[in-house]
């Protein structure tokens, strides 16, 4: 049993906590899902810019599924790859709030491929948290969309074979060459490091939409060790190894504009 | 004749294969047999069962709400379905993992030590074996040599190593009862 | 063949295979994913077509372009996908192209869950996409009438040059039952005369669902009718047990008649008079034999797992003969004999009630 945890007092200077955007529940994320560590990371970057009452969140559908069960934000589910259009929806009719999707690569990449695209294309002022895992969690492991060259899936037993299923397919490649995108980045949730480099992202992102720039995308490599059938610890090992060379992370769009709220924060 | 037959424990215990193995068993003795998982979100690290449904005639619904036996593999399950056995049913419970006793009056209830028989055998995932000997022992559904040759001809590639140890915890479980 | 032990699922992509389906586009969604799993592996091992497509919008408009070339094609989904499809089913059925599509339906509305539903039924049987028209609807209740049921749904595809789908449920796609597949035919080697296969040596060939003048769509439209009216008259089809001397007669399709017919057992057990009706075509439906039927019942209960759907079709048949109830479950909650049984026994009570 853990030790029952001591109330702060005056004298005590609190250097970690649950962030108040997180909902204290249980996920339902198998053990070494980055999903875990994605939305903690999203729910610091709300409490640290204050903004969690204006936070309105679209869940994707896929393992996420019940992310708005675990932010406490106000929350709503998409249909699969909807979450851009609807978000859409939300931001005009909202303006002064501040709209994120969270979707996966089978979501955002393949059935909301032309959501996300056109989301992008009108420069419409919300925040994508992009989840990339390289497979379909949520069904079973089949072939995404971001499947390696090779990669085996219950849906490409033998391997992706190019010549059947064509390339992997690279969002923030293709998003940033849009007048409409802002913030275009890709991070990795592999090590300390790289999660730092991506919390600071995502504020980055917030920070975009806040400001009323264009939009906003945070791309995250992501593990799926049940589906990869990999151990959690050998996944992230994978992510290093396999996924950063075929999706090099770094700053694929960042406008002036949006550089200089970097530095400000 | 008709049986329904469920078995229900965690998800890794053997509790689908050993449904399926009692159901190619049946199917190779010329009865109507239908096998039905549960699926669903709670598959992952949750409880997982299945229901087997034997009889001599076609069958209509291969759902029922008071199986005549449930062999269950852990707590959650106990808990779950002890209540929900059909009056004058089987209960065969894994009492390695499992301490409470069923009060129930009205069914037979078979208490077997199967995961540490399994270990004892070299393997804990043969509780799912032991189980299914005690359960067809009180039972006689089916005769033993009848599922040992669905394992003969049903066990995955994969396990074939473990034929005869298989083979051990099925007589291994029907000597719990046979043994004074 | 002997019999093997097969999960629904399995064997409907098997019996695609076997029934000499040449292609299949399809998109993962619980619960008939594992038909698409198999089929990847499957489909290449006999240098078939197999793909992954990027959404079930996609798939459709895949199976369309499939069948424009004469190609025995299918797609499978459950019920959130079927909706996706609605637009390519329209285009399908209005360029009168043969082609297959399975529909493991699955709790809803919206996203809803993955357990066994019906809430499909008007959705399927009323129209498929926009338009005036009516696809076949097969409703299998078992592995082997799903094998049954996948053949015939070629065949009738063919025959008709007309859109079928086969409507099961999770249970159907995940449910294991001993059953026996066919040999595995050829592969159609002719092309229809009607395939775009390039206009060599003979006039062009052209697949469209455009009629600019209200005229020609009129006709059409007359033509699309005139053929469900040959397989209305020709395709009802429906089983039944232990009506000769009922009273009662209870009626459910797929899963919930699966399940009634062992509520109706139990009632015959406890001596009423109580028969089945299974509906195996549900759109054309079985309405000429339940018609009759009706003539010597005293009511019918209809059991689904919907709020009440094909009610309306039993309705239509049994034109205020006969008082119609209904007993049905929601949401992806299957009925359990016992809860059946119950109703039976409560309707049966009111016909005491009324002498
Ligand atoms: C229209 C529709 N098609 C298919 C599905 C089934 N489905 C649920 S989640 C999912 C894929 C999720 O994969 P991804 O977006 O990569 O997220 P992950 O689960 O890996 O986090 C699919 C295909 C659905 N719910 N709706
Ligand atoms: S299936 Fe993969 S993506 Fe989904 S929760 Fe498990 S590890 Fe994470």
């Amino acid at each position: 049993m853990m030790q029952a945890l001591r109330e702060p007092t005056a004298e005590m200077e609190v250097i970690y906590q649950h962030p108040a955007a997180l909902s204290e529940c249980r996920t339902h994320y198998c053990p070494g899902c980055t999903h875990g560590i994605a939305h903690r990371l999203l729910a610091e970057a709300i409490d640290e810019l204050g903004i969690r009452e204006r936070v309105i969140l679209v869940a994707p559908v896929g393992c996420a599924v019940f992310a708005y069960e675990y932010f406490e934000v106000d929350g709503c589910e998409a249909a699969h790859g909807r979450a851009p259009a609807m978000a859409t929806g939300i931001k005009r009719s909202c303006p002064e709030n501040l709209v994120i999707t969270y979707q996966g690569d089978g979501d955002l990449a393949s059935i909301g491929a032309a959501e996300i695209l056109h989301a992008a294309a009108r420069g419409e002022r919300i925040t994508t948290i992009f989840v990339n895992n390289a497979v379909y969690g949520m069904t079973g492991g089949q072939m995404a969309p971001t499947s390696l060259l090779g990669q085996k899936t219950t849906s490409s037993p033998a391997g992706r074979m190019a010549t059947l299923t064509g390339y992997p397919l690279h969002m923030c490649e293709l998003l940033s060459g849009l007048q409409g995108s802002t913030y275009i980045v890709r991070r990795s949730l592999h090590d300390v490091r790289h999660i730092r480099q991506a919390k600071k992202a995502i504020t980055t992102a917030l920070r975009v939409q806040m400001a009323g720039l264009g939009f906003g995308m945070v791309e995250l490599l992501s593990s799926c060790p049940t589906n990869w059938g990999l151990t959690p610890e050998q996944a992230m090992g994978w992510i290093e190894t396999k996924l950063i060379p075929q999706y090099p992370l770094g700053d694929y769009k960042v406008t002036d504009e949006a550089k200089a709220l970097e530095k400000a924060g | 004749m008709k049986v329904e037959c469920l078995f229900s424990g965690f998800g890794g215990q053997g509790v689908m294969f050993a449904g399926q193995l009692l159901a190619y068993a049946a199917m190779d003795a010329g009865l109507d047999v239908t096998w039905i998982p549960s699926y669903g979100p709670e598959m992952r690290g949750g409880t997982a069962h299945c229901l087997v449904v034997i009889a001599d005639h076609p069958i209509g619904s291969p759902v029922v709400m008071h199986p005549q036996v449930a062999i269950v593999f852990n707590g959650p399950s106990f808990d779950k379905y002890e209540p929900l056995v059909a009056a004058g049913g089987l209960l065969v419970v894994n009492s390695s993992l499992v301490p409470r006793s069923s009060t129930r009056a009205n069914l037979t209830h078979v208490r077997v030590d199967a995961t540490q028989i399994a270990s004892q055998l070299g393997d804990t995932h043969l509780a799912n074996m032991v189980l299914l000997g005690a359960a067809l022992t009180a039972r006689p559904l089916l005769p033993l040599p009848a599922i040992e040759r669905a394992l003969d001809a049903h066990l995955p590639e994969r396990h074939r190593h473990l034929l005869a140890p298989n083979k051990q915890a099925l007589a291994a479980g029907a000597e719990v009862l046979t043994s004074p | 063949m002997p019999k093997e032990l097969l999960k629904g699922n399995i064997a409907i992509a098997e019996a695609a295979v076997r029934a000499g389906m040449q292609a299949y586009f399809g998109y993962p969604i619980t619960p008939q994913t594992e038909l698409l799993e198999y089929l990847s592996a499957r489909m290449p091992e006999l240098g078939r077509t197999f793909l992954q497509a990027e959404s079930e919008i996609a798939a459709i408009h895949m199976v369309y372009g499939a069948a424009c070339t004469g190609v025995r094609a299918m797609t499978s989904t459950s019920s959130p996908g079927y909706s996706l499809m609605q637009e390519g089913l329209s285009y399908i059925a209005a360029s009168d192209l043969p082609c297959v599509v399975v529909n493991m339906m699955r709790g809803g509305p919206g996203l809803g869950n993955i357990q066994p539903s019906q809430g499909d039924y008007f959705q399927m049987t009323r129209s498929a996409g926009h338009g005036d028209y009516h696809p076949i609807v097969l409703a299998p209740a078992s592995v082997q009438e799903a094998i049954d049921f996948t053949l015939l749904a070629f065949t009738l595809a063919e025959q008709y040059r007309h859109l079928v789908i086969l409507a099961a449920d999770g249970q159907v796609g995940q449910m294991m039952e001993p059953a026996e597949l066919p040999p595995l035919l050829p592969v159609a080697e002719e092309r229809p005369v009607w395939a775009l296969t390039g206009a060599r040596g003979r006039g062009k060939n052209i697949i469209s669902s455009l009629h600019l003048r209200a005229e020609e769509e009129e006709i059409a439209n007359q033509r699309i009718q005139a053929r469900l009216l040959t397989i209305c008259a020709n395709e009802q089809r429906s089983t039944e047990y232990a009506t000769d001397d009922a009273e009662l007669l209870v009626i459910g399709f797929g899963t919930a008649g699966r399940i009634a017919y062992s509520a109706v057992e139990a009632a015959r057990a406890k001596g009423l008079k109580v028969g089945l009706l299974r509906p195996q075509t549900l759109y054309p439906f079985p309405e000429d034999r339940l018609s009759r039927l009706a003539r010597q019942m005293r009511s019918c209960l209809v059991v689904e797992m919907n709020a009440g759907q094909m009610i309306e079709d039993v309705r239509l048949a049994v034109a205020g003969r006969i008082p119609v109830r209904f007993y049905g479950r929601m949401g992806g909650m299957v009925p359990m004999p016992d809860d059946v049984l119950t109703a039976i026994e409560e309707a049966y009570a009111l016909h005491a009630a009324v002498v």
